[in-house]
């Protein structure tokens, strides 16, 4: 079920989640879908359809936040190959579950964003890469493909335009490397998820050695809603150089978590009180991860950061997926690094050096250390080791793994000083386990 | 050899791609649906049928975490150790199917009914903690209602 809706959300993508049938090509016609599809294929041109884009100020919601329009322009159109567009929807960051709502109640949304970016480029073909563990929403996807291709929107001379497009489901099998832009397309390839060097980067070089126009499920999602109401409705909604809404993961230590569209800007506390109804037990907030497992960790008192990405990064973290993961007062801040490490040590692909070594140095430190065998020593060899990994690898995976630990480590030394040598855990008498 | 079930699934995930090496993640997925898990002959099969080598298969099987290349039982239990899991009490309820089912975190139950597992982010964050059985995805799973859930897999 999607999350109970909120009086504070501004619904634009998620705004056909509670109707019946959501997810029917029928739902969906009655509710202004594939408008955005005639409009572009009848009254707009790829440059005009880019214009808005960039207009729109959408950036990519995958986590780096490259403005969508931008991205789209780098393809050449006029290549002789042929062009695919790939859709991630490999959501994996530990926080985030965003892209399976989208999936789950408005599949077409989705399908008439890809084909809106097939117009763009010239492509006529595309996948969208759907994680191996949301085995369930391949059923929706595929049936949602059967819909609109049994009525026009698919396949060949869409809507009488000569445009054609073919639009397929692939599954991954489990791998967070996966979920990185140039994995993906290996494993599309049917290897191992490993990065490619860049560049060449997708646009001039992805899918099959072709122009490739590869975005999250979000960023897909929300070009159709740019088309029907124009670029500059979209910007207004969120802050300067941040247009839209977004859609927060809220997890945690809150009463009321969910799935919930905001503006832009949306203020980190209001997100956490008013959205999701404050603390569990009423404690005191300790930590705020603002954008999943891979963004630097905030303190209590950045609480009234707005949530976009600039302001965001201003307060020395990332929006990255969108995902806000709380912690309340009785959480072992070590103990968190341990198991964001943990996750890390075990997803890293193995291919570079200073990720593989790096990620499974700092596991077992950090285990050491929580398990009352730190040294003083450590703490400066945690940080170090981290500082170490940060742009050393060929994808971004090493610096996900270090950039939360440095934070924990700049931020939350004092708990580290607390786990020195032979003091048990202080945090573990309260017991970690609160939604249990 | 892959069965003829297998062939006939395997073809139509061969028409959506223009190499046939596309479709081994969805080959090895077939077959273990079929096989339970991925054997040296399974990958020898499905390596004959698209092409590829055992050892690309073989690289390809070890990356992902679906992919098992070791017997499981019947069913397979995969419970979400990441960190929000973990702070919504993951531990306390990993604790409770281990003793439930008498098996550590890899092993099999002696009947061959459950194979447990753990298993990094679901994506059912604001659901957690959270486990999958086979194909099923649980949300707000709890020491209690955990039972239930094992009780549908026979």
């Amino acid at each position: 079920m999607p999350s109970q809706p909120s009086e504070h959300e501004v619904r634009v993508l998620s705004r056909r989640f509670g109707l019946p049938n959501s997810a029917s090509i029928d739902t969906y016609l009655a509710n202004d879908g594939y408008r955005a599809l005639e409009k572009a294929l009848k009254e707009m041109t790829p440059d005009s359809i880019l214009e808005e884009l960039k207009v729109s100020n959408l950036r990519g919601r995958g986590g780096a936040g490259f403005p969508t329009g931008m991205k789209w322009s780098f393809v050449p159109r006029q290549s002789p190959k042929p062009k695919y567009i790939v859709c991630n929807a490999d959501e994996s960051e530990p926080g985030t579950c965003k892209d399976r709502l989208l999936m789950e109640y408005d599949p077409h949304q989705l399908i008439e964003g890809i084909l809106i970016a097939g117009i763009v480029v010239g492509s006529h073909q595309g996948y969208i890469y759907v994680r191996g563990e949301y085995r369930y929403l391949i059923d929706i996807l595929d049936r949602a493909l059967e819909e609109a291709y049994a009525r026009g929107y698919l396949g060949k001379n869409i809507l009488g335009s000569g445009f054609d497009f073919d639009l397929y489901t692939h599954t991954g099998a489990g791998a967070y490397e996966c979920g990185e832009e140039s994995a993906l397309l290996e494993s599309l390839e049917g290897k191992r998820g490993i990065p490619r060097i860049r560049p060449p980067f997708p646009a001039v070089a992805g899918l099959y050695a072709s122009p490739t126009v590869l975005n999250n499920v979000e960023t897909f999602s929300s070009v159709p809603p740019i088309i029907v109401n124009g670029g500059k409705w979209y910007a207004e909604l969120g802050t300067p150089r941040n247009g839209g809404t977004r859609l927060f993961v809220l997890s945690g230590h809150v009463k009321r978590p969910g799935v919930y569209e905001l503006p832009m800007g949306t203020p980190l506390r209001k997100l956490i009180y008013d959205v999701g109804g404050g603390i569990i037990g009423d404690k005191k907030l300790k930590a705020v991860i603002p954008g999943g497992s891979s963004t630097p960790v905030l303190t209590a008192d950045a609480i009234d950061t707005p949530l976009d990405f600039d302001s965001v990064a201003k307060a020395g973290s990332m929006l990255g997926s969108g995902a806000v993961i709380v912690m309340h007062e009785d959480t072992c801040i070590v103990r968190a690094a341990l198991r964001i490490m943990q996750f890390y040590a075990h997803e890293s692909c193995g291919w570079c050096i200073p990720c593989r070594e790096g990620t499974n140095w700092l596991k077992k430190t950090l285990t050491r250390f929580h398990s009352g065998g730190g040294r003083e020593e450590d703490i400066g060899l945690i940080e170090d080791l981290a500082k170490n990994m940060l742009g050393r690898t060929f994808c971004p995976l090493g610096d996900a793994a270090a950039m939360p630990t440095i934070a924990f480590v700049q931020k939350f030394r004092n708990e580290f000083e607390m786990h020195l040598a032979g003091q048990p855990c202080p945090f573990e008498k309260h017991g970690q386990l609160v939604g249990a | 050899m892959l069965s003829a079930e297998e062939k006939a699934e395997l073809d139509r995930e061969l028409q959506q791609y223009p190499a046939r090496q596309s479709a081994c993640i969805d080959a090895m997925k077939i077959v273990q649906r079929h096989r339970r898990w991925l054997s040296d002959e399974a990958l020898r099969d499905i390596g004959e049928y698209l092409g590829m080598s055992v050892a690309d298969l073989d690289g390809v099987a070890t990356f992902y975490n679906l992919l098992f290349r070791k017997p499981v039982g019947r069913h397979v239990v995969m419970i979400c150790d990441s960190v929000t899991c973990w702070i919504m009490g993951y531990e306390k309820l990993r604790d409770t199917l281990m003793n439930r089912l008498g098996v550590s975190l890899g092993e099999t139950t002696s009947d061959d009914r459950f194979t447990v597992l753990p298993i990094v982010c679901l994506g059912n964050c604001d659901k957690a903690p959270t486990l999958m059985v086979d194909r099923d995805t649980y949300g707000n799973v709890s020491p209690e209602t955990v039972e239930e859930i094992l009780a549908r897999y026979k």
